[in-house]
């Protein structure tokens, strides 16, 4: 069970002058239960890539297997795809329509031709995998806080249940407490579940905690595909490429261009407490 | 008095059943006081629902004190013969770009302020053209704000209100729709403008690492201001600030956390330099 | 997707249309659309035609841009043609089963289609050339005479304007909120009438919402930028004639008289 892209181009608005160069040769293995990162910034064709993933956007060269099946292929079952692979769109709290919270995650399974008893039993789990209390499951979504709204808007792609989960920018616009929440939550769901999760971001500082693997995206091609200690080492070229790496990692460099025998692929802040108590205990 | 000053303030949601009787109320902003000087850039900090928007929307008269009063360069902002004032010397700028710009082309964006102030022509033509170079779009003055990124469509904002010539201006999370490189856009743009053009700034945020330069920076929770001092003593407090739904920058972290295992450190280390600098020293001592 | 529609939307060159007044343009188009119901024989189009086409060419708007912008309307020309051609009565030029094609349906549908066409070309060509807000300020000092029967012009103005600036806005959000339910299973293709239209409430619904909390939003900023409707408003871009928009007129005039000579002596 994999996804597999080999050598995907993709072209906005192809035969016109106007034509955008957005995906460019890349060739991506994501196999089962990985936590991936896809890191790029605005416009380096990271949400155009995830939409190729459950067949929204078609590329314009190469080809796109799921399972080993190209999903292009005359016949090939798109809506079943999509409920394998659930993709949940930045800002998904956009997508809410229901009278409440519970309809709303029911619209996914329903679409999937399951009965409404069934439908019902993965709403009810999809809601207690993100964490909301059942106080809110007869609420109009409208009236829930921004973090609650998107606890459900993701709950609606959980009820699918995907195999593989992509979030793009899933804590766009949250405060601090309300984007660590919502990934803890998402790591504990990786963690019971063991689905593949793709979390699309701008930030390395966010994700460096919880990945596994980190795909930087630049100008439509991968950049780097790697774990993440060995990808912030290139923290100048990320520079280049309006990204950068986490803080810690400019502050073990400091450390260690100052002279303390300090190594310096420490990804997390307990990682560089440890490395730095150490030269002095 | 300062430029903006709010005593008491206090401002409640009152919500209503469909028959319109009274639900229930909220407290959105509980009996604040704030006094910013002229020139300061002060931060105000707090988690989504804190009542940091609500406390925003007061200073450029688009909401009401439900109790005690908000003064801007020394006009009440209840008073409404000085509503227009007020409005002109509190400039806003608002959190989502797209929803805020209301020209078609961007110069004719920057110049809707002073059309609405009723400024002659030339004058307008000057006023765009000096605020479009203060942060740094000037080039863009003929584009659509379509084909612009997150970061430039939150300078032109800007730009329309330093076009009005405000004393002051307010933004209300402007970088939070924003990537990091138009995060960075935004944060430099508004500090140019605090430093060269002297302008008070009143930043809302929930990214401690805008705030490092302010002079002075509030807290908010539950409507309350729940800190306030310098971000230097602000972010000295790692544990309480973690309590009130914020974060500090990773260097900060470290710091603390370094201080925790035993490791003498000052409170509130801002920077890598700074940090560098004092294990350095310890690691020389040793 | 849906972003692919252009029709209408301003195009950055610089040209002589470009410069002229709006007002110049909103009489010319209106002129030009009547012009296109006073001719009524080839001599007249071929006129029209070269008129049109001169000015998209002084235009400097790629042509191909232009048709590019037309895709949504070819649709409704089709139906337009396709009525005119098989229900005209007249002499039967060919006939299969029960639907025939008269000599009289081929020439109004041609006709038609003709009419139609340059009429929306030329519209284009008016839209890709002014900015909205020009387009706004043309129509508004155009219209003032109506202010004398409480006519609220500046407040239709403005509201035009905005509509402008968020239509591309609202139709890349309708394609982002079209595809996240997609991805939810959603389908928005198979099925009949009532089928299709239940499956819109999902895509309708956030969609409407949004429109209303940027109505809301926007609103608030319009006021916060001491906007307090068109009383004391002075102008960044006032209007003014200048000697092109004199020759203008004068070619205006010139194209419009051929038109009506046409008419009456060939």
């Amino acid at each position: 069970m994999s996804i597999i892209l080999d050598h995907v181009d993709y072209v906005y608005g192809e035969d016109t002058t106007l034509a955008v160069h957005a995906l460019n040769d890349v060739n991506l293995v994501i196999p089962d239960g990985q936590f991936i990162g896809l890191i790029g910034h605005t416009g380096s064709g990271k949400s155009t890539l995830v939409q190729h993933l459950n067949g929204l956007i078609k590329p314009t060269g190469g080809s796109i297997y799921f399972n080993g099946e190209d999903i292009h292929a005359e016949g090939y079952d798109k809506k079943k795809l999509r409920s394998k692979v659930g993709l949940v769109f930045q800002y998904p709290e956009h997508q809410l329509f229901e009278i409440d919270v519970f309809k709303d995650v029911c619209f996914g399974p329903k679409n999937l031709g399951l009965t409404q008893k069934e439908a019902e039993l993965r709403a009810y789990a999809a809601l207690k995998q993100v964490g909301l209390e059942d106080e809110y499951f007869y609420q109009s979504p409208f009236d829930l806080s921004g973090g609650q709204k998107r606890r459900v808007a993701i709950a609606g792609v959980l009820a699918m249940k995907p195999d593989v989960l992509v979030l793009d920018e899933p804590t766009a616009g949250l405060d601090p407490k309300g984007r660590d929440e919502i990934l803890d939550q998402v790591a504990k769901l990786k963690e019971e579940t063991g689905i593949t999760v793709i979390l699309v971001s701008h930030s390395m500082e966010d994700v460096a905690k919880y990945v596994d693997r980190i795909i930087v995206m630049n100008q439509g091609s991968v950049l780097y595909d790697d774990v993440p200690k060995e990808v912030f080492k290139h923290y100048r070229e990320l520079e280049d490429v309006g990204l950068a790496a986490p803080q810690v990692t400019y502050i073990m460099q400091a450390l260690h261009k100052s002279g303390m025998p300090v190594a310096t692929d420490a990804t997390t802040i307990e990682q560089a407490a440890q490395e730095i108590l150490q030269i002095f205990f | 008095m300062g430029i903006i000053k709010t005593d008491k303030l206090v401002f409640e949601y009152i919500r209503r059943d469909e028959e319109g009787n009274v639900e229930g109320i909220t407290r959105a902003v509980d009996e604040v006081d704030l006094d910013v000087k002229q020139g300061d850039f002060v931060a105000i900090l707090g988690h989504n629902g804190s009542g940091k928007s609500t406390l925003a929307k007061h200073i450029n008269a688009i909401l009401y004190p439900t109790e005690g009063a908000v003064w801007v360069d020394g006009m009440d902002t209840r008073d409404e013969k000085d509503l227009w004032n007020i409005r002109q010397e509190a400039g806003m700028v608002f959190q989502n770009p797209d929803n805020q710009i209301i020209g078609q082309v961007v110069e004719e964006d920057v110049g809707f302020g002073p059309e609405n102030m009723g400024v002659p022509t030339e004058e307008i033509w000057e006023r765009v053209e000096e605020s479009l170079k203060a942060v740094g779009m000037y080039a863009y003055r003929k584009f659509s704000p379509n084909k612009l990124s997150g970061g430039q469509k939150q300078r032109v904002s800007i730009a329309g209100v330093i076009a009005m010539h405000p004393k002051c201006i307010i933004l209300d999370e402007p970088t939070a729709m924003l990537d990091p490189n138009g995060r960075k856009e935004v944060v430099r743009a508004v500090r140019a403008l605090n430093d060269v053009e002297g302008i008070t700034v009143v930043l809302i945020t929930h990214y401690m690492e805008e705030i490092i330069h302010a002079d002075k920076v509030f807290v908010m929770d539950k409507g309350k201001v729940a800190m306030e001092g310098t971000p230097r003593e602000i972010f000295s407090q790692v544990k309480r600030l973690k309590e009130l739904r914020l974060d500090v920058p990773q260097v900060t972290l470290l710091a603390y956390e370094l201080q925790r295992k035993g490791i003498e450190l000052p409170d509130g280390i801002l920077t890598v330099e700074e940090l560098t600098q004092h294990l350095l020293q310890k690691y020389h001592m040793k | 997707m849906l972003r692919d529609i252009t029709l209408g939307q301003y195009y950055q060159t610089d040209s002589v249309i470009h410069k002229l007044d709006p007002r110049v343009k909103l009489i010319a188009t209106i002129c030009f659309i009547i012009s296109l119901f006073v001719v009524k024989n080839w001599v007249g189009y071929v006129l029209a035609a070269v008129f049109l086409a001169v000015m998209i060419k002084l235009s400097n708007v790629p042509f191909r841009y232009m048709i590019k912008g037309m895709k949504a309307i070819i649709f409704i020309l089709l139906i337009t043609v396709v009525f005119n051609l098989f229900l005209t009565p007249g002499e039967v030029l060919w006939s299969v089963w029960k639907l025939k094609i008269t000599k009289e349906g081929l020439h109004t549908a041609v006709m038609m289609a003709v009419r139609l066409s340059f009429l929306i070309i030329g519209s284009s060509v008016m839209t890709l050339t002014t900015t909205p807000n020009s387009l706004t300020d043309g129509m508004e000092k155009l219209m003032k005479p109506l202010k004398v029967f409480r006519v609220p012009v500046h407040e239709v103005a403005m509201m035009m304007s905005i509509a402008l600036r968020f239509i591309p806005i609202l139709l890349e959000e309708t394609d982002k909120i079209m595809k996240a339910q997609i991805a939810r299973g959603a389908d928005f293709e198979s099925g009949n009438l009532i089928k299709k239209a239940k499956a819109m409430v999902p895509l309708l619904v956030p969609l409407f919402i949004s429109a209303f909390r940027r109505a809301n939003d926007l609103a608030m900023a319009m006021e916060a930028r001491c906007y307090r409707g068109g009383e004391n408003r002075t102008k960044m871009k006032p209007l003014k004639y200048a000697g092109r928009d004199r020759i203008a007129y004068g070619v205006l005039t010139a194209y419009f008289a051929m038109c009506v000579v046409i008419r009456i002596y060939l």
